[in-house]
């Protein structure tokens, strides 16, 4: 019959898959953030070589390098992109699957910037403001009480007196690990409050640190689950709210956006490079080295990723966004001498 | 007797006077038709005012702003040894293209005596696409014998300059934007009054393969298209047969009894799981386990199968039930053997109503999204897959990922361009449909 030889030669098809030649193209999953740089580097990598323009997918860091981890061979990733540090956990889970040389590659970094509307008062925070102003509880006199404040100058003396609005990015976001980290955790260390937690606590570290990380929930700090185009929406619409932005973001949008500063320091490339502003982060990639020599032109391209033409101070990444790592020149010799990473200290 | 003839006599008086309960009822009638004129009205406004937006942000998508200009193919550049060896001439990158189309926009400018005030070499050689490199060097790379020679070029232009001319980049808007400036725009302006810059259709939309976010202008929907095809020919080729051979057997073969009554209960469930779960069996059954690779046709084809497969057999039953058990017994009178009268008479009158409804299942096939972000259908992908039965397993797109991709992108000319593969959905889903009721028209037979 008819539908008999049909599904018959279906079948066959789908038989024929495992006997599918060998992956040819370079696939590549990971970070959102690092996405945009990713395809630029493949398209460009497409054009020049002579091997295919690798595959990229985002689909956030931890997922990436779960994927990563999944074992060797030409049904996993060769690449992970990060936008956070491979953690201990992953690498376990990697050296479980049989994976156990892995590349780590610093592309550059992403700074995260606070800004308010153009036509607003300008704002010089440090990381104590943004933990007094929005954490659940803080520390007054000397006992922990719900958060008071309802202004920024009830937060700084220094601050306009503007009511305290603050849209910072849900929790499904990489840069939300990255705000907490460094600007609320920092800042709640700094206020003295993460003393005063451990010693409620009875001594644990752990509860400390959730305490500080803890935002106010009377809708002061609003989570924005989209991306920055949201942000910037709302910020339109609410001229009173400072929101937190990529540096490529703000730099796009410098006619809608008046950007604080942070610890005294303006958010440039430059500063960023120079480690002076302090909420920024390394933006990575991971390679498994099994499949460098197996997978055609793994090699060329993370050579051609790193290369001064690509990540460079005046290269395509840097024009989208990216700031350029100062250290790029012992990136470039690590990747061509593909010296897998140290363990995590 | 009495209350019979108090029946037979109403309250109300004559038929042609409308007493107050008749009123009332003819006004619930009315207010019951309102009702449904206003339900139609919200569903028509909804349908206007999606294909308004739709439309009216997409339809740009398919022109795009172009370049013309005479490249003088450098021999010292592009081929020091002069002995026209690709291989070597490989060595040129794309930097080194974008160098000569650059000099001959300057030149063009020149040529044509326009001058912009406060123009640096940047801003004039930011107006061209990063994509039109690529494009010079392929053709030369296809044929070496060009270089030394001047030749003529249609390239892109810049995302921005595009936006210009179609009004979503303004002088004001461009004051304030880092990536472009007003000087430029002027330059436009006079390019455009003297011919280098023209707007036409936009081929490389339908056929061009994604581009990055620094690249809007180049963005295609072609290995999306192809990816598409690739998948519905594999969810036909799989789906149809399977799905018919359970209905026939069901419908014809099937004792009923308790266990067929449980598959029957289930198909119909089946046809009520979210599609996502379908993306989950996928990507955990037919690439963890079966090894097929990440991001390919045939694996979207097996998940789309699976998701259409109940639709298919609830159709096709019901256009076996709807044949006439008159056919049957006839061809069972003569002799037929079962098989034979299925074959032969019943299968074949119910093939117009088994068509459409597996039509109607590719529609809903081809425009499902979430089970295809699981299986890495969501990628960056810009090599062109191979011709079947290769390609159903090299990476390509699908139309609504595609969608979903570009919307998520950040430079503002992805909206149009996502706005555009709307379209070209809706075109597609548009087209089965009006085959699937053709085919019910043409052949559908009533007893």
């Amino acid at each position: 019959m008819n539908t008999v030889k049909l599904a018959a030669s279906a079948l066959a098809m789908a038989a024929a898959a495992s006997a599918a030649d060998a992956r040819d193209q370079i696939q590549i999953a990971g970070s959102s953030t690092v996405l945009p740089y990713a395809t630029i580097v493949a398209e460009a990598f497409g054009e020049n070589f002579d091997f295919p323009t690798p595959v990229v997918e985002g689909g956030g860091s931890g997922a990436g390098r779960k994927k990563l981890c999944e074992g060797v061979g030409e049904n996993t990733i060769d690449i992970a992109n990060s936008s956070s540090r491979i953690k201990q956990s992953d690498i376990d889970l990697c050296s479980s699957n049989g994976v156990a040389e892995i590349m780590e590659v610093r592309i550059g970094y992403d700074g995260i910037v606070f800004a308010s509307d153009i036509n607003g008062p300008e704002f010089a925070y440090s990381p104590a403001d943004w933990f007094s102003a929005l954490a659940a509880e803080v520390v007054k006199d000397g006992a922990i009480v719900a958060n008071p404040n309802k202004t920024w100058s009830d937060v700084n003396g220094d601050l306009p007196a503007q009511d305290i609005l603050a849209f910072i990015p849900g929790t499904k976001h990489g840069t939300r690990e990255v705000f907490d980290e460094k600007v609320i955790l920092a800042g709640c260390e700094e206020t003295g409050a993460f003393e005063a937690f451990k010693t409620a606590a009875g001594g644990d570290e752990d509860v400390a640190e959730e305490k500080c990380m803890a935002l106010r929930t009377d809708g002061v700090s609003v989570d924005i689950d989209g991306d920055y185009t949201e942000t910037l929406a709302r910020i339109d619409a609410n001229k009173n709210a400072i929101g937190v932005f990529g540096l490529s973001f703000y730099q796009n949008n410098t006619d809608k956006l008046r950007v604080a500063t942070m610890n005294g320091v303006v958010p440039t490339t430059e500063s960023i490079a120079a480690g002076d502003y302090p909420v920024s982060r390394p933006l990575f990639f991971y390679v498994k080295k099994a499949h460098l020599g197996v997978i055609p032109g793994l090699q060329e391209y993370i050579d051609f990723f790193v290369s001064d033409d690509m990540a460079g101070p005046d290269g395509p990444l840097a024009a989208y966004g990216l700031v350029s790592d100062p250290e790029l020149a012992k990136t470039q010799e690590m990747v061509a001498s593909g010296t897998p990473m140290a363990p995590l200290n | 007797m009495t209350d019979a003839t108090a029946n037979q006599n109403p309250a109300h008086g004559a038929l042609t006077t409308t007493d107050a309960r008749t009123r009332r009822r003819n006004a619930a009638e009315a207010r019951f038709r309102l009702y449904g004129q206003i339900a139609i009205a919200i569903g028509i406004a909804a349908l206007i005012l999606l294909l308004t937006s739709v439309l009216s942000n997409g339809l740009s998508s398919f022109r795009q702003t172009f370049l013309f200009l005479e490249v003088t193919l450098d021999e010292k550049t592009l081929d020091k040894s002069g002995v026209r060896d690709v291989e070597v001439m490989k060595k040129v990158t794309t930097i080194g293209y974008g160098k000569l189309i650059e000099k001959s926009l300057q030149s063009a400018i020149e040529e044509h005596g326009i001058t912009v005030e406060g123009l640096t070499d940047k801003d004039v050689s930011d107006m061209i696409s990063k994509e039109a490199a690529a494009l010079v060097r392929n053709k030369v790379l296809a044929n070496p014998d060009l270089v030394g020679q001047t030749v003529p070029v249609k390239v892109l232009a810049n995302g921005r300059i595009d936006g210009y001319l179609k009004g979503r980049v303004t002088m004001e808007s461009a004051e304030r934007d880092s990536n472009v400036s007003p000087n430029q725009l002027l330059l436009a302006d006079a390019m455009r009054a003297e011919g280098l810059l023209v707007k036409s259709f936009n081929w490389g939309f339908i056929t061009g393969a994604d581009a990055s976010e620094l690249r809007p202008e180049a963005a295609g929907l072609g290995i999306a298209i192809i990816g598409s095809a690739y998948m519905m020919i594999v969810v036909l080729f799989l789906a149809l047969p399977i799905g018919v051979a359970a209905s026939i057997y069901l419908e014809e073969f099937a004792p009923k009894n308790r266990f067929t009554d449980l598959i029957e209960v289930n198909i119909a469930n089946l046809a009520a799981v979210p599609s996502i779960v379908f993306g989950i069996l996928g990507l955990a059954i037919f690439i963890n386990v079966a090894g097929l690779p990440q991001s390919a046709p045939i694996v979207g084809g097996l998940v789309l199968t699976l998701m259409t497969l109940p639709t298919i057999i609830i159709s096709t039953r019901a256009a076996l039930k709807a044949v006439p058990p008159s056919i049957r017994d006839a061809a069972l009178g003569v002799g037929a053997s079962k098989m034979q009268s299925i074959m032969h008479h019943v299968l074949p009158l119910a093939m117009p109503g088994i068509l459409t409804g597996t039509i109607i299942g590719l529609a809903q096939a081809l425009g499902e999204t979430a089970p295809l972000l699981l299986i890495g259908m969501v990628a960056f992908v810009r090599d062109f897959p191979a011709a079947p039965p290769e390609g159903f397993f090299d990476p390509a797109a699908a139309l609504p990922v595609q969608v979903y991709n570009w919307t998520q992108r950040a430079d503002p000319a992805f909206v149009e361009r996502a706005s555009g593969a709307i379209i070209v959905l809706l075109i597609f889903l548009l087209a089965m449909n009006a085959i699937a009721i053709f085919l019910r028209r043409k052949f559908e037979r009533r007893w």
